[in-house]
């Protein structure tokens, strides 16, 4: 790995300026480095970051296939990585204009990375660098503790998709700080509702009251509010100051909790497990925000190496060479999901939205298709509007709000079904449904999503471990539960238990029944299958698993 | 075919079924009868507009759309170092009490030319919890994105069901396929004997040559010997007569007069008997998999799996010197020429074994091999036949035992029928064989949801002494 030449580092600042111009907000530092194929074949097991802790299942061949996403939630040949300063990777022969559209696109990525609220947590330290002295640590170990070590990053990786990546987000993201005072929170969401349990009418004649008042002078209403509630309700300051005493509960993590309460792990020997369970975790948390922004990012990087190509004066004469590849990145296949064109196209109808004022009440509520074809309040807002879309959403915020059916409509868009043809013995590729809502939910399931495991802490007793697995209509991977719980197992020192449900039957749809010397019946429509659920209890003890229903 | 087999099932139906084997059976009636062509449909040229449909969102990567940089490909001399570093790695694993991790995924690599090319991976899955991505609860898969003109219910693009979709089961085709590793069936069975111990075949009595002598009137000596080679001596004589000047000019101008030619002793050439290096062919393997309906998805498989491992291990155990031949069967039995075809024939039709021990008997009578090699027998099947008394199949299978070193049926169950036992067990068990013939028949059963450990510990099995 070596750094680009000054030649070409030199358009790479050219173009930060030009971004920089746009609007688009980075670090003035970046690193960008040639890679040769060797170079990548080191760098992809270890997510492209260079200074990853070692780990034996790098060099091995990984099971792929249906469902990698969700056990590797990291992109393994990113072409930048998050780090200060950003790093990123490129071909040594690339001409110099198609560098100039990846640094676009490179810079559009680092943009969102240092401005999306999702890497918050990512944004106060150098991940490359806290990466090689865990590296150290990892190695300094392994040479005292041998192969116990590998177990121990074996089984803490087991739960990384577990880890409190929304926990952290909202800890970095505190709610700012409400104007009105704690004392009528409590009074009106928890001491009227969970406490006295007021009717409705009663409520909003509170509320009503409470307006009421402060149209007075306010800086005396929440008294003379209060004086009239100490009237009526004498117990009510005693119950807020208890309240106010409760601590904020926080919510711990599968890690977490383990690290402090674990019995095993409290033992002088085994503290050395704490640092590697503290690096593993840190790690999932760093790489949570990459596979949660695809779309985004994607859609993001290739609106802004796009826009800013076209009017680099630079690369004059090279549209032609841009439009070829620029296609083959972003053109919409006919069959299939690029996020880098999904995206783009998001971006653009949005842009269009803000500058035409279409974000609007006003707008939405119209139902008339004239109305809103010609619809322009020539606002020009469309660049701040995408700007905040960028810095606030993620991809199932981003498409659930705003994927409707203009955009499907006007970008063609439709959900391809696969059936079988059994006479001809072919996949028949058809257009489904051409309506927003059954592309919405078809892009939406095939999005990033780890099942939701909790502690349940009534159920935790006698030191066993009990996970709840809050059931979303699927089940998880059979195969994977015994060692992943045999890992969890390990690391509390004590039995685990697993609550989740599963499949008891499913009731194919009816067959007609055959006739002999007749074909044999085509395949209907497809039909939801019946199927019987059913809540069953995993327990990992001593290493053995047993299963019992519940 | 089809109203024979109907006839076969209507007699069935009425000497009594238990109603699970009854639906399976009409399962196999009602579909597919047709094992489809040998070669695996890849080479049907994909439809362009379906180019892209298998990618989702996370399969894109900036170097690949960007860069057109493909993921890079390692080089086997960097896997294999680490293989037996992995293994050995494993058997530790065993000795502090977790399971192994490492398999040696996707290992059959079928090409058209060269039959026993097999591709060992070693490969390993970290476990989470994660959602079943199989799991649907729609019979139809899911959806993709498209984009485009076209009707609501119009057919945009079709594309051929692969073979080994549905019988074959390749596992793993196309993907990753550049990472693989190559190695021989020689190192596998290597590894299998080595790293997984299982037994080393012993040697009954004395020590076997791997190579034997005959004795032909092959080398040529000129002076002496066994038979005069006249042409080889005719034309020494010639040039000998040209060196001499005998023979001069245009043989067109003049005449050529033999009756001046001069004849040395050593211009005779004899043929004379020498002893020939003739390496024998030590194992005939026949492998028979049964390719009927009910052997669609993990059961075949397994089966298959299986049976390039038993290869690779009996290549390491006669040093390379095993042939196999391929036997299919449903309700009849064919020979296919090599593993490729063995490997991608989808599943289709009822079952008939004895059919397929016939054809092994027919072969192996035929070509009289019973005397010049030692023949094994290995038939993965899922234990269904509706030959139900084996009646056909017993005294064929008795055939076969006459000669064979070993006989290995795999057995594997589907889970729905795991309580009671399948058919091919149930007669093979009542035949006795099992007992009276216990140094040749071996018979294993497994689950339908086995693994590689499961596997191999079925090859034990089969195998051991």
């Amino acid at each position: 790995m070596e750094l680009i030449d000054q030649h070409t580092k030199r358009i790479m600042e050219g173009c930060k300026q030009r971004a920089w111009d746009q609007g688009l907000r980075f670090e003035d530092e970046s690193l960008e480095y040639i890679v040769t194929n060797r170079d990548l074949l080191e760098l992809s097991p270890k997510i492209m970051i260079p200074t990853l802790y070692d780990y034996w299942v790098h060099d091995v061949e990984v099971m792929k296939g249906k469902g990698k996403y969700e056990l590797y939630p990291s992109n393994p040949y990113e072409t930048v990585i998050n780090t200060r300063p950003a790093i990123s990777f490129y071909n040594d022969n690339n001409p110099d204009w198609l560098n100039v559209m990846i640094f676009y696109h490179v810079l559009g990525h680092i943009d969102f990375f240092q401005n999306n609220l999702y890497f918050r947590h990512t944004w106060d330290y150098d991940f490359a660098g806290e990466a090689l002295s865990d590296k150290r640590v990892i190695a300094k170990l392994r040479s005292e503790k041998g192969r116990w070590v590998d177990y121990v990053i074996e089984f803490a990786r087991g739960i990384d998709n577990l880890v409190g990546y929304f926990g952290e987000l909202s800890r970095l993201n505190p709610p700012p700080p409400l104007s009105h005072s704690k004392r009528v929170d409590y009074y009106f969401d928890i001491f009227l509702q969970q406490i006295k349990h007021v009717n409705t009418s009663n409520y909003i004649k509170e509320i009503e009251r409470f307006n009421q008042c402060q149209l007075g002078d306010e800086a005396l209403c929440e008294d003379a509010f209060f004086s009239e509630v100490d009237r009526r309700h004498p117990e009510f300051n005693a119950l807020y100051r208890k309240h106010i005493e409760k601590k904020p509960k926080v919510r711990l993590d599968l890690y977490q909790f383990i690290v402090e309460n674990s019995d095993f792990l409290a033992k002088e020997e085994n503290q050395w497990i704490l640092s590697i369970l503290h690096v593993i975790r840190k790690t999932a948390l760093f790489f949570q925000p990459q596979i949660r922004t695809k779309i985004m990012n994607e859609g993001w990087a290739s609106y802004w190496h796009e826009t800013l190509f076209l009017s680099d004066n630079r690369i004059n004469g090279h549209e032609v060479d841009f439009a070829r590849v620029n296609a083959g990145v972003t053109a919409m296949p006919r069959v299939g999901l690029n996020p880098y064109a999904l995206g783009m196209r998001m971006f653009y109808f949005l842009e269009e939205m803000g500058d035409k004022g279409k974000y609007s009440y006003d707008f939405q509520r119209n139902q008339d298709i004239r109305v809103r074809k010609d619809y322009d309040r020539k606002l020009n807002a469309g660049k701040a509007f995408i700007f905040d879309i960028r810095e606030n959403l993620s991809d199932f915020t981003f498409l659930n709000t705003f994927l409707d059916q203009d955009f499907v409509t006007k970008n063609d868009l439709f959900v391809a079904g696969k059936r079988l043809n059994e006479e001809r013995m072919v996949w028949e590729y058809y257009v489904k449904s051409r309506k927003a809502a059954d592309y919405r939910k078809m892009i939406l399931e095939s999005l990033y999503h780890p099942p939701h495991i909790e502690i349940d802490h009534t159920k935790s007793n006698n030191g066993v471990l009990y996970l709840t697995h809050h059931f979303e209509g699927k089940p998880l991977l059979k195969e994977f539960i015994p060692n992943t719980m045999l890992g969890i197992e390990f690391l509390w020192g004590a039995p685990v238990k697993l609550e989740t449900t599963e499949v008891v039957s499913r009731v194919a749809p009816p067959s007609r029944p055959s006739i002999p010397g007749l074909p044999a019946p085509t395949t209907d429509r497809p039909r939801k299958r019946e199927i019987k659920w059913q809540r069953v209890v995993y327990t990992m003890e001593d290493r053995q698993l047993t299963k019992e229903k519940l | 075919m089809k109203r024979e087999l109907q006839k076969r099932f209507d007699a069935l139906l009425q000497a009594g079924l238990d109603p699970q084997r009854a639906a399976r059976l009409r399962r196999e009636l009602m579909g597919p009868q047709d094992h489809g062509d040998p070669v695996p449909a890849q080479e049907t040229p994909v439809d362009p507009t379906l180019a892209l449909a298998d990618l989702g969102i996370y399969d894109y990567h900036d170097l690949l759309a960007l860069q057109d940089n493909p993921e890079p490909k390692a080089s086997y001399a960097n896997r294999i170092r680490s293989i037996d570093e992995l293994l050995e790695r494993d058997k530790l694993r065993a000795k502090d009490g977790f399971p192994r991790k490492i398999r040696l995924g996707r290992m059959i690599k079928p090409g058209k030319t060269g039959q026993g090319k097999v591709v060992v991976v070693p490969s390993t899955t970290e476990e989470k919890f994660i959602h079943d991505p199989n799991f649907s609860e729609e019979e139809e898969e899911q959806g993709a994105g498209g984009s485009g003109q076209g009707e609501e219910g119009e057919v945009i693009g079709e594309q051929p069901v692969r073979p080994e979709q549905q019988g074959g089961g390749g596992p793993g085709q196309g993907e990753g396929g550049e990472h693989e590793m190559e190695s021989s069936a020689y190192d596998l069975g290597k590894i299998l004997t080595e790293q997984f111990e299982l037994p080393n075949l012993k040697d009954k009595g004395k020590k076997r040559s791997l190579t034997r002598y005959t004795y032909d009137l092959t080398d040529k000596n000129p002076g002496f010997g066994q038979v005069l080679d006249k042409k080889a001596t005719l034309r020494r004589i010639v040039e000998t007569n040209i060196s001499l000047g005998n023979i001069a000019g245009q043989p067109a101008e003049r005449s050529i007069d033999p009756s001046t030619f001069l004849i040395s002793p050593q211009d005779k050439i004899y043929r004379i008997l020498s002893r020939e290096k003739d390496y024998e062919s030590q194992a005939m393997v026949f492998f028979v998999r049964d390719y009927s309906g009910s052997m669609a998805g993990k059961c075949t498989e397994l089966v298959v799996a299986q049976h390039v491992l038993i290869y690779s291990w009996l290549s390491y155990q006669y040093a390379n010197q095993v042939e196999s031949r391929f036997v299919l069967h449903d309700t009849s039995a064919k020979e296919v020429p090599d593993f490729a075809a063995y490997y991608n024939l989808k599943v289709a039709g009822g079952t008939q074994v004895s059919s397929a021990y016939r054809l092994v008997n027919e072969i192996v009578e035929t070509e009289s091999l019973a005397n010049d090699y030692n023949i094994y027998v290995f038939h993965g099947t899922d234990g269904d036949d509706w030959d139900t008394e084996g009646k056909e199949a017993i005294p064929e299978l008795k055939k076969i035992l006459a000669y064979a070193s070993r006989v290995g049926i795999t057995v594997v169950q589907h889970g729905s029928t795991s309580t009671t036992k399948s058919e091919v067990e149930r007669y093979v068990a009542k035949s006795d064989l099992l007992e009276s013939a216990s140094t040749t028949l071996r018979m294993d059963v497994m689950q339908e949801d086995s693994d590689e450990s499961r596997i191999i510990e079925g090859i034990r099995n089969l195998i051991s002494e």
